[in-house]
C-alpha cells in the first residue's frame, strides 16, 4: 500500500517531547540521587497502578499522532494521488470503528437505533419503528437472533485473552519479585492493574468486533472512537503547554531571583499584570484574537486537519502564556533563596560567571520545583480542556476532544428517555486519566519535595 | 496603616494601565478592527462599505494613537486607544457591539451573580473546613485515608460531571427544583438551590483536602503538644487551638477571591440561566462580542488587586504578629 506520511506540528512536537523524556530518563539512571527518588514514587502502589494507566493512555495518544494520507486507486494518469483525510495509526488499529457509521443515536451494544424513523420496504412506507442498525450486531442476521448467548460469547472470550496476557505477566515477572515487601507489594500494585486493563481492553475488543460498545452520537458515530480519539487532544494540551511554559517560567523567574534590582522589577510587573487579569479571560481574549487570525487567512493552511492542528497548537501556545505566572512566582523565590547559599557565594568569590553559576548550582536545586509543578498542572489542564471547549474558546470544533463530546452531548440528558453514554464514556475515560495524573502527581510531590518529608 | 493602604492603592495603578496595555495590544494591534469587522460580517462576499459601515456603528473608525483631523485635545482623545482603552478608568465601557450599554448590564446582572456566589462561597468554606477538621481530627485512621481518597476523586471530576449530572438528577428525574431560570425577590431561592449545592460539592474536593494539610501541619506544633500536656481534652485543643489557628491561612487564603465573587460563576450560570455575570461573560464570548469581553477584563482583574490588597490588610487583622508599613 502506498502510504504518504503526515507530520502534524503536534505530532512533531510530541515525539520531540517523548525523545527528550526518553533522554532524561536515561540521564537520570545515572544519578544515584534521582533514582532513590523515583524508587520511592514507583513503590508507592497508588503511583504504580496510575503509571500503569498513563503509560496506556500514552500508546493510544502516541499511535493516533503516526499520521498519513492513504493513496487513492489509480486515476489513469500515472500519477499517485493521495486521499484528502489524515488518518492515523490508531484509526487503522481500531479496524473499522471510524468507517462503522450510523445515522443516529443507539444505545450501547444496540442492534436497533434508539429513535424511531419511517421505515420503508421496496419503497413502500411501512410504518414507523426502530430502524435496523448498519454495523451494530450485523452478523446476528436479520432479524437479529441470539444477542444475549453472542454477547456472553463475546464476554467471554475477552475475558480468556485478558487473563491469558494476565497470566503471561504473571510468569514473566514471578522471578523477579523482590523479597522486600514494599517494592513486592508496588510491582503486584502494577501487576495487577495492567491485568485488570488487559481484561477491560480483551472484553471490550471482542464486543467492539460486531457491536458500538459504547452505542452512537447524534451524527451515527462510534462512540468508543471518539473516547480514544479524545485521548491524544487531552494528551497534547497537558504535555504541550507545559512545554510551552517552562522555558518562560525558567528563564524569567531565574533571572528575577538571581539578579534582582531593575530586572526583578520589571519580571514581578510582567507576571503580576498577567495574573491579575481572571485566566478565562484572559485565554478568551487571546484565543478569540487567534482565531481571527485564522479564520482571515485560510490560505495557510492546506487540509482541515492541519487547520484544526494549527489551532490546537495554538491554544497550547495561548494556556502555556497565560499560565507561567505561578511557577515563575515560585521559582523566583527559591533562586532568592539559594542566592545567599554558601555554596553560591563561594562560586562567585571564585569568579565563576553568572552563567556557569545558574546552570551548575542554581537550576539543578530548582529542577524538583519544575518537575512537581509539571505533573500538577497536567490534570488541571486535561479538565480546563473540557471546560474551554464548552465556553467556545477551545479545540476546533472538529477536532475530537472530551470537550468537544461533552459539549455535542449536553443535551441529551435533557431527552426522554436520556441518552446517557456518550457524556458517561467521556466522563469516565476523562476521569480516569486525571485521577491517575493527581495520584501520580502526589507521589512525585512527596518523594521530591523536600519539605513534605 | 493607611499609609501602606494608600502606598498600595497607587501601586495597583501600573498594573491597571499594564492589563489595559496588554488587551489594547490583544484587540487591536494583532488584529485591525478590519480584521474583526470582516470577521463579523463573514469571511467571504463582504464589501468594503459594510466593513466602513460596521466599524462606523462602533467607533472603530478612527485612528489608533493620534488623530491629526481633530483639534486641540482631541488629537489624542478621538482615537481608538483614548475611546476605548483610556475610557474604562473611568468606567465608561461604552457599547457592547450589538448596541447595549455595558456598565448598565453590569450593574443589573451583579445582583444575580451574588446572589449565587455568596451562598456557594459561605456554605462551600463551611462544609470544606468542617469536613476537612473531621478528617484532621481522625488522622491516619481509616476514616481519614478514606477522605483523602475521596477528595483526589472528587478533585479529578470535571466541574461540567457535577453540573451536568447534578441537574439531570435532581432537576429532571426527582423534580425537587425548577431545571433552569431566574426570579426576583425571595423566589429566587427555589432556582438558586441546586446551583448553590453544585458549586460547593464540585469545590469541596480540592479545599477541604488543601485544609486538611493545613490543619495537621497546625497539629504537630509545639503549643499543641503543651495543651495536651497540660491535660487539655482533645476535641478542646482542636476547636480551640488547632482551628483558631488553621483559619489563618485558610481565611487569608480565599480573601483574594471575595471580590471577584462579583463576576460570578462562569458555569454554573450558563446550565442553569442566571442571568448573572459569568453567563454574561460566556454569551459575549461565544458572540464574540469583543467590547464586553474587553470590559470585563478590566474588571475582573480590578477586582482581583482589591482582593490582593484585602488579603494583606486580613493578615493584619487576623495574625498580631504581621505589621504592615
Amino acid at each position: 500500500m502506498n502510504l504518504q506520511p503526515v507530520i502534524l506540528w503536534t505530532d512533531a512536537a510530541l515525539f520531540a517531547l517523548l525523545a527528550a523524556a526518553v533522554l532524561a530518563i536515561a540521564g537520570l539512571r545515572r544519578d544515584p540521587l534521582q533514582r532513590a527518588n523515583w524508587r520511592r514514587v514507583l513503590l508507592r502502589p497508588s503511583a504504580a497502578v496510575s503509571l500503569v494507566l498513563l503509560l496506556a493512555y500514552l500508546v493510544v495518544g502516541l499511535a493516533d499522532s503516526i499520521h498519513f494520507r492513504r493513496a487513492l486507486p489509480d486515476g489513469g494518469d500515472g500519477q499517485v494521488h493521495f486521499a484528502s483525510n489524515v488518518e492515523s495509526l490508531l484509526d487503522v488499529a481500531l479496524g473499522g470503528l471510524r468507517s462503522a457509521q450510523e445515522t443516529t443515536y443507539s444505545a450501547p451494544l444496540a442492534t436497533h437505533a434508539f429513535v424511531k424513523d419511517n421505515i420503508e420496504r421496496e419503497g413502500q412506507l411501512v410504518g414507523r419503528d426502530y430502524p435496523r442498525l448498519v454495523h451494530g450486531g450485523r452478523h446476528l442476521g436479520e432479524p437479529p437472533q441470539g444477542q444475549a448467548g453472542d454477547v456472553a460469547l463475546r464476554v467471554g472470550l475477552g475475558l480468556a485473552a485478558g487473563g491469558a496476557v494476565c497470566g503471561l505477566l504473571w510468569l514473566a515477572v514471578r522471578r523477579r519479585l523482590s523479597d522486600e515487601p514494599r517494592a513486592r507489594r508496588a510491582l503486584l500494585a502494577g501487576l495487577a492493574s495492567a491485568g485488570g486493563l488487559a481484561v477491560v481492553v480483551g472484553v471490550v475488543a471482542a464486543l467492539a468486533h460486531g457491536y458500538h460498545v459504547f452505542g452512537t452520537d447524534k451524527v451515527g458515530q462510534d462512540v468508543l472512537y471518539l473516547t480514544l480519539k479524545s485521548v491524544r487532544t487531552a494528551l497534547v494540551i497537558g504535555v504541550l503547554t507545559t512545554l510551552v511554559t517552562l522555558p518562560i517560567a525558567i528563564a524569567l523567574g531565574i533571572s528575577a531571583g538571581y539578579h534582582g534590582g531593575w530586572v526583578d522589577d520589571l519580571i514581578q510587573y510582567l507576571y503580576t499584570v498577567i495574573s491579575s487579569i481572571p485566566g478565562v479571560l484572559l485565554i478568551a481574549a487571546a484565543v478569540l484574537m487567534m482565531q481571527v487570525v485564522i479564520e482571515t487567512h485560510p490560505e495557510w493552511f492546506e487540509t482541515a486537519a492541519e487547520r484544526a492542528d494549527a489551532r490546537l497548537l495554538a491554544l497550547c501556545v495561548i494556556l502555556g502564556m497565560t499560565s507561567w505566572t505561578g511557577l515563575c512566582r515560585l521559582l523566583r523565590g527559591e533562586t532568592l533563596k539559594l542566592r545567599e547559599l554558601e555554596y553560591v557565594q563561594a562560586a562567585r568569590a571564585f569568579g565563576v560567571g553568572s552563567a556557569a553559576i545558574l546552570r551548575r548550582h542554581v537550576l539543578p536545586n530548582l529542577m524538583h520545583i519544575v518537575l512537581i509543578a509539571l505533573v500538577m498542572d497536567f490534570s488541571s489542564l486535561v479538565l480546563a480542556e473540557a471546560v474551554l471547549s464548552y465556553v467556545g474558546i477551545g479545540v476546533d470544533p472538529n477536532t475530537i476532544s472530551f470537550g468537544t463530546m461533552i459539549n455535542a452531548a449536553r443535551m441529551e440528558l435533557a431527552r426522554d428517555p436520556a441518552v446517557w453514554w456518550s457524556l458517561a464514556a467521556a466522563f469516565v475515560l476523562m476521569f480516569a486519566l486525571v485521577l491517575s495524573a493527581n495520584l501520580f502527581a502526589d507521589a512525585v510531590r512527596d518523594a521530591f519535595d523536600p519539605k513534605a518529608g | 496603616m493607611l499609609a501602606y493602604l494608600i502606598r498600595r492603592t497607587l501601586y495597583a495603578i501600573p498594573i491597571l494601565i499594564g492589563v489595559n496595555l496588554l488587551t489594547f495590544l490583544l484587540f487591536f494591534v494583532v488584529n485591525t478592527p478590519d480584521d474583526i469587522a470582516r470577521m463579523q460580517l463573514g469571511v467571504k462576499r463582504v464589501t468594503p462599505e459594510a466593513i466602513a459601515n460596521w466599524k462606523r456603528e462602533r467607533g472603530y473608525d478612527l485612528p489608533t494613537f493620534y488623530n491629526a483631523g481633530a483639534g486641540g485635545a482631541g488629537r489624542l482623545t478621538e482615537t481608538i486607544f483614548f475611546q476605548k482603552s483610556v475610557n474604562m478608568f473611568a468606567f465608561e465601557f461604552g457599547a457592547s457591539d450589538d448596541g447595549r450599554n455595558i456598565a448598565r448590564e453590569i450593574t443589573g446582572r451583579m445582583g444575580p451573580s451574588l446572589a449565587i456566589a455568596i451562598p456557594t462561597f459561605v456554605l462551600g468554606l463551611f462544609v470544606a473546613v468542617c469536613f476537612s477538621l473531621l478528617l484532621a481530627f481522625f488522622r491516619n485512621s481509616a476514616l481519614d485515608v478514606g477522605g483523602v481518597v475521596l477528595c483526589v476523586m472528587m478533585m479529578s471530576i470535571s466541574g461540567l460531571f457535577y453540573i451536568i449530572f447534578g441537574q439531570w438528577l435532581v432537576a429532571k428525574v426527582w423534580q425537587l427544583v425548577p431545571i433552569s431560570g431566574f426570579a426576583g425577590g425571595i423566589d429566587a431561592a427555589r432556582f438558586l438551590v441546586l446551583p448553590v449545592l453544585i458549586g460547593v460539592v464540585a469545590g469541596l474536593g480540592s479545599s477541604a483536602r488543601w485544609y486538611r494539610t493545613l490543619f495537621l501541619e497546625e497539629i504537630h506544633r509545639d503549643y499543641v503538644r503543651t495543651a495536651r500536656a497540660k491535660g487539655v481534652p482533645e476535641g478542646a485543643v482542636m476547636f480551640r487551638h488547632v482551628l483558631k489557628n488553621a483559619m489563618i491561612p485558610i481565611l487569608t487564603g480565599v480573601v483574594v477571591a471575595i471580590p471577584l465573587l462579583f463576576m460570578g460563576s462562569l458555569l454554573i450560570e450558563s446550565f442553569f440561566g442566571i442571568p448573572g455575570l459569568g453567563s454574561y461573560t460566556i454569551e459575549a464570548i461565544q458572540a464574540q462580542d469583543f467590547a464586553v469581553v474587553r470590559a470585563m477584563v478590566f474588571i475582573g482583574s480590578l477586582l482581583y488587586i482589591v482582593g490582593l490588597i484585602l488579603t494583606d490588610l486580613s493578615y493584619t487583622l487576623v495574625d498580631p504578629r504581621v505589621r504592615l508599613q
